[in-house]
C-alpha cells in the first residue's frame, strides 16, 4: 500500500516517539479539539491557532525526543541561567498587564520567562543531582534549595503565585525523588505550618479578605467568589450524564469565565457529566501511568529525577486545576494539561513529554 | 562535619527511589478519588440544586448601596448629608432608538440642555448596559407622570437615589471638599486596590477633601440581594438579602459657628483662616475665601461652569489655607525670634539699638524701618512688640541662615503638617541647600547663598513662603510651648454599626526642647503687641489676654527711595494682611493664622477678624457692627511695608 520511500519517512517520524503516549495524548487532544468548538461559541478562529500551535509544539517534542537525554541534560545549566536572567530582565522591561509583570516583549510575540522555569529548573536540579551522585553532602541540598528559591522568588514578585507554586513543586519533586530526608520535608512541612499565623498578621485586610473568599466563595458572591459559584453551578448542573455537546446553558449564557483557559472543565463537565469526567480522569491517570512505567525503568539519576519531575508537575496541574475549578481549591491560575487554549503552555507541556519520550527510548536501546 | 550521603549506595538508592514512586503513584491516585468524589457530590448529589440554580440563573445579584457617612462638626452640626431624590435612568443596550426615546421622554420631564449635555459625556464614559441619568432630582409630578407612561420606555426607569448635600455650601467647601460621578481612572484605582465589588452599583466617589481622604469610611459596604428572574431578566422575588452597612460618621474638630463667623468677619475678602485648638491640634476653623458651591460638582460640572470657575481670577477652587504659599512677613519674627535667643545670637536682657534703617557693611543700600525715626534703644522682647525691622535685619545678619533654618523649621515651617487633606503645600523655609536645588538650572552666582539674602528672610520676606495652615499650626505650638500635635479636622470616627467611637487622638508629636522662659518672654512680646504695639487699637477693650503679631507680605518690590502707595497700586499688587494670635494667653483655648489678600497692613485687616473670632468663641460675644469694628482700625497704624533686599 505504501511505497519504500514513505514507509521510511513513517519510520523515521515514529521511531522516536512512545506509541501508547501517543494514543493518549491523541484521545485527549480530540476532546480538547471539540470542546473548544463549543467553548469559543461554535466559531473556527480559536481551533485554527490550537491546531496551529499543537504542530510546533509536536514538532518541537519530536526533535527533543530524538535527543539522547544525556545531550539535553548539557543544557540545564545554560538554560537555567537564561531563564534566571530573563527572569530579572522582566522586572525592569516587563510588560504589565492587570498589575502583574510576566511578559517580555520580543518584537512580533512575547514571552513568559517563568514558564521556561517550569522545565529549567528541574533539568538543572536533575543535572545537579547527577554530577555530584558520587560525592553528594548535606550541604548540597542547601545548594539545589538555593536554586530553587531564587527563580521562585523572581516569579513571586511578579506578582504570579500560581506559576511560583508550580515551579516550587517541579522543584520539589527532584528534591525529593533525589531522596530528600523524610526528618526534612516533614520538618519543612511542620515548620511552614507554623509560620502561617506570622504571615496571616503580616496581610493587608483586603489581601486576607481575597483569602477568605478562596476559602468560601460566598462571602464574596459579587467579586472573586463569583467565578466559582458559577462554574460549581455549571459542573453541579452538567449531573451524571451531561447537558450534551454545545448545550451548556452556563456556558453559553456567558456565565462562565474564562472558558476557553483556566475554566475549560468547568464547560467539559457541564456538557458531558460525571460520565464525562471520569473518562478525563482516566485519560490523564494512563498518561500518568505511562509516564511512571518510563520513570520506573530510567536508567541515569538524571532520568529518573527528570521523569519523575515531568509526570508529577503534570499531575500537579491537572489535579489544581480540576481542583479549583470543582471549587476544593483555591483559585490560582493553572491551566488544565492539553485542554485549556494557551501556547506557551502548551509548548511547555509538550518539551516535558518530549523530554520523557527520549528517557524512554535511551532505555530501549 | 563530613558525613557520607545515603544516596551513595545504589542499591539502597534505587531501593528509595522505588519506594517514592509507588508512594507518588499511591498519592495521585488518592487525589484523583477526591476529585471524583467531589464531581459526585457536585453532580449526583447537588445536582437538583444546581440544576435549579442554573434554571435560574437568572438568579441575579443586586447590589444594595449603603448610606454614606455624614459629616457633622464637634456640636453635632451636620455639614454633609444625603436626601432621596427621583432620577431618570436610561439603559443604552435596552434602548432601540435612543434619540427618539430621548425626544419622547422631554415630553414628559423638563430635561435641559445642560442635562442632556451631560448625558452624553456620561454615555461616552459609561458601558452600555449601566443605567444612566439622564435628569436628576425630578418633581414629584414628573417621577409619576414618568412612571405612569414606563410601559411604553422599555430600558427607561424612575429610580429613588440618594444625593449628597452640603448645607453650608461655599462655606465648607474647602474643608468637605465634595463627591462626584466615578470615572475611568477612579475605577483604575479601585481595581488596583482591589475594591472593585465594594462598589458595585455606586456612582460616587469622594473627589476631594475630607470626602476623598475618608472615603473608606464614609463609604461603607455594599449589600446584596439574590434575586430570582425570569427569562426576561425581572425579578420575581428575594431569595436571600445582605444588608449594606452603612458608612461610618465623621465628627471634626471644627467648629462651624466659629467658621460661620469667621466668614462674616471676611465679608468679601479673598484670604484665608485657618484656627487651631493648641491642646489638641484639632482644626477648629479652617476658612479659603473664596469658596466654591460643591453641589456644582457631583453630577458632573458642564464644561462653561467649569472654565468660568477656573479662569475667575479670584480663583475660587484654590484651597489657599492648604495649598496658598505666602512670606509671612513680620508674623515671622517670634520663630526668628527663638532661634536668636536658642544659638545665643542675644540675650534677653540685651538693649540693641534699632534706628530708622539698616545699612550692610561696606553698602550704600539701605533696609529702612517702619518707623522712619526709629525705635531707640529696645530689647528683643521690645523689638516683637513694636516689630521692628531693623533690630531684626542686624539679628538676622549676625546670625546667617544656618542658625535661623533648624529652630524656625522645628516649629513646622517649611514642611507638611500632616493634616487630614491632601495636596498640603510644603511651602519654603529657605536655606543654602534649598537655594542651590531651587536655582539649579542657573548659573553658579545665582544659586549662592550670598550673605545679605539672609537679611529679609529675617523679617519674613525674601525666600520665605508658609501656608496658612503651617502659619496657624506654628502658632499653636507656640502658644503650646512647644507641644507639637499634628493638625486634625477630624476628630472622632463613629462605626455606624456598632456605634463606636474611634478617637482621632490628639497625638503629641514631640516636644521642642526650649526653655520655658524663652517660650514665655516671646510670648509677651506678642502679648505686647495687642498692649502697647502695632496690634494696639484691636487691643482696646480685651476682656481676656491676648498674644498676637501682625505682618504684611510684600506682593511686588519697591524700587529703593520709592515709596509704597497701596492706592496708586492695582489691587492685585498690593500687599497681604496677615495676623496669627492666641489667646487667652496664660492657657490658650485658639491659635489662628489669618491672611487677608492685598488688603494691606496686618494690623489693619486681618488683626480685627481675629480679635472677632476670639471675642466670640471665648466670651461669645457676636460683634454687631462688623464694618465698624474695621474702621476702629486708622490704616497709619502698625508697621510699614519692608523693602526687598535687592
Amino acid at each position: 500500500m505504501k511505497s519504500p520511500l514513505i514507509k521510511q519517512i513513517w519510520q523515521q517520524i515514529k521511531e522516536p516517539l512512545d506509541g501508547w503516549m501517543m494514543l493518549f495524548l491523541g484521545l485527549i487532544f480530540a476532546v480538547s479539539m471539540v470542546l473548544l468548538y463549543s467553548a469559543n461559541n461554535q466559531s473556527f478562529d480559536k481551533i485554527d491557532n490550537k491546531l496551529a500551535y499543537t504542530v510546533l509544539a509536536l514538532a518541537v517534542m519530536w526533535v527533543i525526543a530524538r535527543m539522547r537525554p544525556q545531550s539535553v541534560m548539557n543544557f540545564a545549566p545554560p538554560i537555567y541561567v537564561l531563564g534566571v536572567l530573563l527572569l530579572v530582565a522582566v522586572h525592569f522591561k516587563g510588560i504589565t498587564v492587570n498589575g502583574s509583570t510576566r511578559w517580555l516583549s520580543l518584537g512580533v510575540t512575547r514571552i513568559q520567562p517563568s514558564e521556561i522555569l517550569k522545565i529549567a529548573l528541574p533539568m538543572m536540579l536533575a543535572w545537579f543531582f547527577q554530577k555530584y551522585e558520587l560525592s553528594l553532602r548535606w550541604w548540597h541540598y542547601l545548594v539545589a534549595a538555593a536554586l530553587v528559591l531564587v527563580p521562585v522568588g523572581l516569579v513571586l514578585k511578579q506578582p504570579d503565585l500560581g506559576t511560583a507554586l508550580l515551579i516550587t513543586a517541579a522543584g520539589f519533586f527532584v528534591l525529593f525523588f533525589a531522596g530528600l530526608p523524610w526528618k526534612v520535608i516533614f520538618a519543612g512541612a511542620a515548620l511552614f505550618a507554623a509560620s502561617l499565623p506570622v504571615v496571616w498578621n503580616h496581610l493587608h485586610d483586603y489581601q486576607r479578605k481575597r483569602v477568605l473568599t478562596l476559602i468560601d466563595p460566598t462571602t464574596d458572591p459579587l467579586g472573586t467568589g463569583y467565578h466559582i459559584i458559577q462554574s460549581m453551578i455549571a459542573i453541579g448542573s452538567g449531573g451524571p450524564w451531561g447537558k450534551g455537546w454545545l448545550n451548556g446553558t452556563q456556558t453559553h449564557l456567558d456565565y462562565i469565565p474564562e472558558r476557553t483557559t483556566d475554566f475549560i472543565f468547568a464547560v467539559y463537565s457541564e456538557e458531558f457529566g460525571l460520565a464525562g469526567n471520569v473518562v478525563l480522569l482516566v485519560l490523564y491517570l494512563l498518561i500518568l501511568s505511562r509516564a511512571l512505567m518510563i520513570t520506573a525503568s530510567a536508567q541515569t539519576l538524571y532520568g529518573r529525577l527528570m521523569a519523575a519531575s515531568i509526570t508529577m508537575s503534570f499531575f500537579v496541574y491537572a489535579f489544581v486545576n480540576m481542583g479549583m475549578v470543582s471549587g476544593i481549591l483555591p483559585v490560582v491560575g493553572v491551566p488544565l494539561p492539553f485542554m485549556s487554549y494557551g501556547g506557551t503552555a502548551s509548548v511547555t507541556l509538550f518539551i516535558g513529554m518530549g523530554m520523557l519520550m527520549g528517557i524512554s527510548n535511551l532505555r530501549r536501546l | 562535619m563530613r558525613r557520607p550521603s545515603r544516596l551513595k549506595n545504589p542499591q539502597t538508592e534505587e531501593e528509595q527511589f522505588e519506594l517514592r514512586l509507588v508512594i507518588a503513584y499511591a498519592l495521585i491516585i488518592l487525589m484523583f478519588l477526591t476529585l471524583l468524589a467531589r464531581f459526585v457530590w457536585l453532580q449526583v448529589l447537588q445536582h437538583d440544586h444546581f440544576s435549579t440554580l442554573a434554571q435560574n440563573n437568572r438568579i441575579s445579584l443586586v447590589p444594595i448601596l449603603p448610606n454614606r457617612g455624614l459629616i457633622l462638626d464637634r456640636n453635632g452640626v451636620v455639614l454633609a448629608q444625603n436626601y432621596s431624590a427621583y432620577t431618570l435612568e436610561l439603559t443604552p443596550s435596552k434602548i432601540a432608538d435612543l434619540p427618539a426615546t430621548i425626544a419622547k421622554l422631554k415630553k414628559l420631564a423638563d430635561v435641559s440642555p445642560r442635562d442632556e449635555k451631560l448625558f452624553k459625556k456620561l454615555l461616552a464614559e459609561s458601558k452600555n448596559f449601566e443605567a444612566i441619568p439622564l435628569k436628576v432630582k425630578l418633581t414629584d409630578e414628573e417621577a409619576a407622570r414618568v412612571a405612569a407612561n414606563a410601559w411604553q420606555f422599555p430600558g427607561v426607569e424612575v429610580k429613588a437615589r440618594l444625593f449628597r448635600d452640603y448645607p453650608y455650601k461655599e462655606m465648607t467647601s474647602h474643608v468637605l471638599g465634595y463627591i462626584g460621578r466615578i470615572n475611568q481612572k477612579d475605577q483604575e484605582r479601585l481595581a488596583d486596590e482591589d475594591k472593585t465589588t465594594n462598589y458595585k452599583g455606586t456612582n460616587y466617589i469622594g473627589k476631594t477633601g475630607l470626602e476623598e481622604v475618608y472615603e473608606d469610611d464614609l463609604h461603607g459596604q455594599v449589600g446584596f440581594e439574590e434575586m430570582e428572574t425570569d427569562s426576561g431578566g425581572r425579578a420575581v422575588r428575594s431569595l436571600r438579602r445582605t444588608p449594606p452597612v452603612n458608612g461610618n460618621t465623621l465628627k471634626l474638630a471644627l467648629d462651624i459657628r466659629l467658621q460661620e463667623m469667621a466668614d462674616k468677619l471676611f465679608g468679601d475678602r479673598r484670604g484665608a483662616l485657618v484656627a487651631i485648638d493648641p491642646s489638641t491640634g484639632g482644626v477648629l476653623a479652617f476658612l479659603s475665601k473664596p469658596g466654591f458651591d460643591p453641589s456644582l460638582f457631583i453630577d458632573g460640572i458642564d464644561s462653561q461652569t467649569w472654565a468660568s470657575l477656573n479662569t475667575d481670577w479670584q480663583k475660587p477652587l484654590v484651597n489657599r489655607a492648604l495649598r496658598g504659599t505666602y512670606p509671612p512677613g513680620s508674623t515671622f519674627k517670634p520663630f526668628m525670634s527663638m532661634a536668636a535667643l536658642m544659638t545665643h545670637s542675644i540675650g534677653l536682657h540685651d538693649m540693641r539699638g534699632a534706628p530708622g534703617y539698616f545699612t550692610l557693611p561696606g553698602s550704600s543700600h539701605q533696609f529702612r524701618d517702619s518707623k522712619k525715626s526709629g525705635n531707640g534703644v529696645i530689647n528683643l522682647q521690645r523689638a516683637i512688640t513694636v516689630s521692628s525691622d531693623t533690630f531684626f535685619y542686624k539679628l538676622a545678619w549676625d546670625m546667617g541662615i544656618d542658625k535661623i533654618h533648624p529652630v524656625v523649621g522645628s516649629f513646622g515651617l517649611g514642611s507638611k503638617t500632616g493634616i487630614d487633606l491632601d495636596g498640603e503645600a510644603t511651602g519654603v523655609l529657605p536655606s543654602k541647600e534649598w537655594k542651590e536645588k531651587r536655582f539649579a538650572r542657573y548659573k553658579p552666582e545665582v544659586r549662592r547663598w550670598y550673605p545679605a539674602d539672609v537679611v529679609s528672610v529675617g523679617i519674613g520676606q525674601g525666600f520665605n513662603a508658609y501656608t496658612p495652615l503651617q502659619m496657624a499650626n506654628a502658632t499653636a505650638i507656640m502658644a503650646n510651648n512647644g507641644q507639637v500635635f499634628k493638625p486634625h479636622l477630624v476628630q472622632q470616627v463613629v462605626d455606624s454599626k456598632t456605634g463606636q467611637t474611634r478617637l482621632i487622638e490628639p497625638k503629641p508629636l514631640r516636644q521642642l526642647p526650649y526653655p520655658q522662659e524663652y517660650f514665655d518672654y516671646i510670648k509677651e512680646g506678642m502679648h505686647g503687641v495687642m498692649i502697647s504695639g502695632t496690634g494696639r487699637r484691636v487691643g482696646i477693650g480685651l476682656q481676656y489676654s491676648m498674644a498676637g503679631k501682625t505682618g504684611t507680605a510684600q506682593v511686588v518690590a519697591i524700587k529703593q527711595g520709592a515709596k509704597y502707595n497701596a492706592a496708586s497700586l492695582a489691587e492685585q499688587y498690593r500687599d497681604h494682611s496677615w495676623f496669627i494670635a492666641f489667646a487667652p494667653v496664660e492657657q490658650p483655648k485658639i491659635a489662628v493664622a489669618i491672611i487677608v489678600e492685598n488688603a494691606g497692613f496686618g494690623a489693619a485687616a486681618a488683626a480685627p477678624v481675629a480679635r472677632g473670632l476670639f471675642d466670640y468663641y471665648l466670651l461669645g460675644k457676636v460683634p454687631n457692627d462688623l464694618a465698624g469694628l474695621l474702621k476702629t482700625v486708622p490704616m497709619e497704624n502698625g508697621e510699614a511695608r519692608e523693602e526687598s533686599a535687592d
